[in-house]
Parts: C-alpha cells; structure tokens; sequence
C-alpha cells in the first residue's frame, strides 16, 4: 500500500465533482427529504406534518404490491444475468480479432435506449406479427400478452437481453487481469476446469462479480421505461413497479408529499440492500 | 477436442439471442407497415427506405438524435473533467472524511430517476435551464459522475506514485503534471468511463424528457409521441430504433480495447 499525502489541495481537487453533485444529487435530495415531512397547497406554503405522510404511504397495499413485485424482478434478473454472464465470458476467445469483435457485438444491446428496448421487445411479442409470438404459436402454443406469467417471462427476457452484456464485459475484463501464472500452477497440480474456476477464476472474480450485483441491483430495482412500454405495468397491477407507482404519485397526482416520503422509502430499500452487498465486497476484499 | 468446441458453442449462441432482435428490427425499419402488418416475413419482401427519408426529412425526428447526442456529450465530457482531479484525490491524499465522501458519492448512483424528477424539473426552472441540453447534462451527473471517479481512482491508483515526485522534481505544476503525465497514463482507463458514462447517459429518458420541452427533446420522447399517436407505425419506430444503435456503435468501436479492463481494478474499502 502506497502512503498517501495529507494535503488542503486534496479539496480544491474535489470541488469540481462536489459542485456538480450538490446541483444533481444532493439538493434535489434534500428538498425531497423536506416534501416528505411537510404538505403544501399548490406547490407552496409549507407546513410541517411530521411522518403523516410515512404513515400514508406504509399504510396502502399498493406499495407493498409494487415493492415486492420490485424485489422480485431484482432477484430474478440477478440470478440469471450473473450465472450466464459468468458462462459466457468464461468461454469468450481471450484474444485477437475474434474477441474484439466479440465484444463490439456483445456491447450491442447495452447501447440500445431503453424506451427502444421496450420497444423492440413489444414487436416481437405483438399476437399474430410478432416474431416470438408467431414463432411460438407456430408450435401450438398461444403466447398471450395477457398472461402474468407470460409477460413476467417476456419482461425477464427483455432485460437479461438487454443487460447481461454488462456482465460478461465485467467478468471478461476480471478475468484477462488474472496472471498467466495461476492458470500455470493449475495446470501442474493437474486441477480440472471446474476446480480452476472454483479455485483459481470465482476468488479473483468476487470482486468484478460483487460490482456487477451492485449495478444490476440498483438498476433493475429502477426499472422504468421498458417494463412501461412493453406492458403499461398490466395485466392488471401485475408489472407494476415501484418506480411507476412513484412516477404516477409524484407527476401525474403531483402529490409532493406522498411522492417525497415514497421516494425516501425506496431509497432506503436500495441503500440497505447495496450496503449489504458493500460489506460483502469490502470483506471479501480484504481477506 | 470436445473442450474446444465448447469453447465456442455458448458465446455463438449468446450471440444469436443477442443479434436476433436487432435483426428482426433491422428488417423491420425496411419494411412497409402494410407488410409488417400482414404476415411475418423472415427479410422485407419489397425492400423500401422510405422509414429512413421520412426521419431525415423531419426536422423534430432527425433533430432528436442531435439533441441527444449533444447532451450525452457534454455529460460525459463533465463527467469527466469533474472526475478526474476527484478520482486523483482520492487516490493520492488522505484527508478529513475521505472514506465518508467516497462512499457518499456512491450512494447517489443508487438513487432512481423517477425519485429526482420532480426537485431536477423545480431547481432546472429556477435556474431557467429547462429545455436546454446542459440541463439534461448536469441532470445525468448524478448517477454518472460517482461511477467516474469509481473507475478512474482504480486507474490512477495503478500508476505509481514516484511518478508524482519525479514529476515535482522536474518542476511541473499540477496542471502540466496531469496534461503531461498522468493522463497519457491512464488514457484506457478513460476510454473506459467515457463508455460507461456515455451508456447509462443515453439509455436514460425519464429525465431527459422530463427536462425538455421542444428545442432539447431526445430522441426517444420523440419516439414515445409517435408511439402514442399512430400505434400502428411500427416501420418508421424501427428505423428510428436502428438509427439510435449508430452512436453507439462507433464510440464502442473506438473504445474497445480498452473494454476488457473495465472496473477491474476499481477500489472497495
């Protein structure tokens, strides 16, 4: 470990990134810290209503629907993009043309807006012209758009095709920083591949592996625009996010209060999560 | 030899799943709705460009990939101007609340866009900076800007320090140290955050479009109109999806080397 210098220019070197954040990050926190302890009329005079509007909002079973149906979709795109991003980026050719191109195509769906994404997915699933749908009706099968488990499927799909790439770009770049000489030492002991990867590829990747959660976490719990063009959070209440209960409270009811101490909820769900998955990666780092 | 054909079996299929829904757009964009419309067809029966012309010759069309082109830019150029001199902070000094502020940094990248729409819509209005693409810019710094400093203080961190002092012995300022020295050092590890910062900023829209009214719209608000209105133009939506890959394609095709090393060594604890 390197010593590090004590010095006052170390501030002067932040204030730049400080300055942007406290535009972009904290005062638009702040002031939804305030909304969520105080009610308004037409957006001004403020009064302070301590946690009446936690309490709203704990007490409607909407959010807990949302919140679970989150939770979920979170959970089950973690335990798909990560095994098959591992997968894939395991059996990527290492280097050369190959794997350049590899990695250009690979990076494609990642460059795609999401409002796109959720686009081309309805497409495919459109009854009669759609690809998926008449690919599967062709087989006898109806793929019904109307069915929960269907659209769930169809959701799952969308984002492991949109977002696995980030993975396998991740445990690729881990992987190639792992020495030659690990998989050397491998060789001689006689290890087979799957006691390389336990014990020589899974330990250097924890780290690379624990990020790419993190980022899929976050991202997948805010899920917006795509699961909202492919489905309109339906059937019925089915594909309703936390994000689209948030966005109809906070924009279209423009309920400054009740949209405030929902977002101060939601954000405490994503932070303790993270820091669960911080502490991990901390730990695992260290030891 | 069973080894080496799995080596490559997985990633070609991966790859299949990968290119089968941009193909099946691609054809799309060539298509008429007439025919999209009438059965599925594997290639354009009767191929037409009219998709592509009625998007160049729209002004609000071709003008939404500009705008989002220009606010992706200049956020990722912030980006990173804010995050260097940041990430070399972190890297070389210790200081009071160093840890705290790393990690509060952090934090903001978890936050959601749709919890910071409406406080981002009242401060941009105050500042009159609504339906410009500077505000859609500096709205797109906060989940952007701490995964910069993330990477970048993983790669500065990797060039050793004595290249600091021998830097300072030779009688460079700061300024000339970081044009001089460290940024040709760590120049992959920029290519890498302007990737990543260039990604999460163009795949974003419920700000970008929350933001802009009519001179900054994003493509992809332009697109949610027409979606809204002619539900059947499936054609035009498609060119209009392909053409949002372009962007994309050349900037990955610029950085690509660099890709593999990723966050790789960024810094945690």
């Amino acid at each position: 470990m390197m010593r590090k210098s004590k010095d006052k220019i170390a501030y002067l070197l932040l204030s730049p990134a400080l300055l942007v954040m406290l535009i972009s990050g904290v005062i638009p926190m702040s002031m939804i810290l305030y909304y969520s302890v105080h009610d308004s009329f037409y957006g001004n005079n403020f009064i302070w209503v301590g946690m009446n509007w936690f309490q709203q909002v704990l007490s409607s079973s909407e959010i807990y629907g949302a919140f679970s149906r989150s939770l979920g979709f979170s959970a089950l795109i973690i335990s798909i993009e990560i095994p098959l991003g591992i997968f894939i980026a395991l059996r990527l050719p290492k280097e050369g043309f190959l794997s350049n191109l590899y990695i250009v195509l690979i990076s494609l769906p990642l460059l795609i807006p999401s409002i796109v994404v959720g686009h081309v997915w309805k497409f495919l699933t459109l009854p009669e012209i759609g690809l998926i749908s008449s690919g599967i009706g062709y087989l006898g099968v109806t793929y019904d758009m109307n069915n929960p488990l269907i659209v769930w499927i169809t959701l799952a799909l969308m984002d492991s095709w949109h977002w696995t790439s980030l993975v396998i770009l991740l445990c690729f770049a881990g992987l190639k920083n792992i020495p030659e000489a690990y998989y050397q030492a491998a060789l001689v002991d006689g290890a087979s591949g799957w006691s390389v990867f336990k014990n020589v590829q899974l330990p250097k990747l924890k780290l690379v592996l624990l990020i790419a959660i993190l980022l899929r976490f976050i991202d997948s719990f805010n899920i917006y625009q795509e699961a909202y063009v492919l489905t309109r959070g339906g059937p019925g209440v089915s594909t309703t996010f936390l994000s689209h209960e948030l966005v109809q409270t906070a924009t279209i009811q423009f309920d400054l209060g009740e949209g405030g101490a929902m977002s101060v909820i939601y954000s405490l769900v994503v932070l303790c999560v993270s820091w669960v998955f911080f502490s991990l990666i901390v730990r695992k780092n260290n030891a | 030899m069973r080894s080496k054909q799995k080596i490559f079996v997985a990633p070609i299929i991966y790859l299949l799943f990968i290119l089968i829904p941009i193909y099946w757009l691609l054809i799309m964009s060539f298509k008429t709705n007439t025919e999209i419309g009438g059965s599925v067809t594997l290639y354009p029966h009767q191929p037409t460009l009219d998709n592509y012309l009625f998007i160049f010759s729209d002004k609000s069309w071709y003008m939404g990939y500009i705008n989002s082109i220009i606010y992706v830019l200049i956020n990722v150029s912030l980006s990173l101007i804010v995050a260097i001199p940041a990430a070399y902070s972190f890297s070389r000094y210790t200081f009071f609340g160093d840890r705290g502020l790393f990690f509060g940094f952090l934090t903001f990248r978890m936050m959601a866009p749709a919890i910071l729409l409406i406080p981002m819509v009242q401060i941009f209005s105050i500042l009159e900076l609504i339906d410009t693409h500077i505000a859609v810019a500096l709205a797109h710094c906060f989940f952007n800007v701490p995964i910069a400093i993330w990477i970048l203080e993983g790669f500065i961190s990797s060039v050793p320090k004595e290249i600091d002092e021998m830097s300072k012995i030779d009688g460079y300022g700061l300024l000339k140290y970081f044009y001089k020295i460290l940024l040709p050092q760590i120049s992959p590890g920029i290519a890498v955050t302007a990737f990543f910062c260039f990604l999460f900023s163009w795949v974003e829209i419920l700000l970008s479009n929350a933001l802009t009214l009519v001179y900054a719209k994003p493509i992809g608000a332009i697109m949610t109109r027409v979606a809204s209105v002619f539900i059947a133009n499936i054609s035009i939506l498609s060119a209009a999806g392909i053409l949002t890959l372009i962007p994309g394609v050349i900037f990955v095709i610029f950085v690509r080397k660099h890709l593999a090393r990723g966050f790789s060594m960024g810094r945690v604890g």
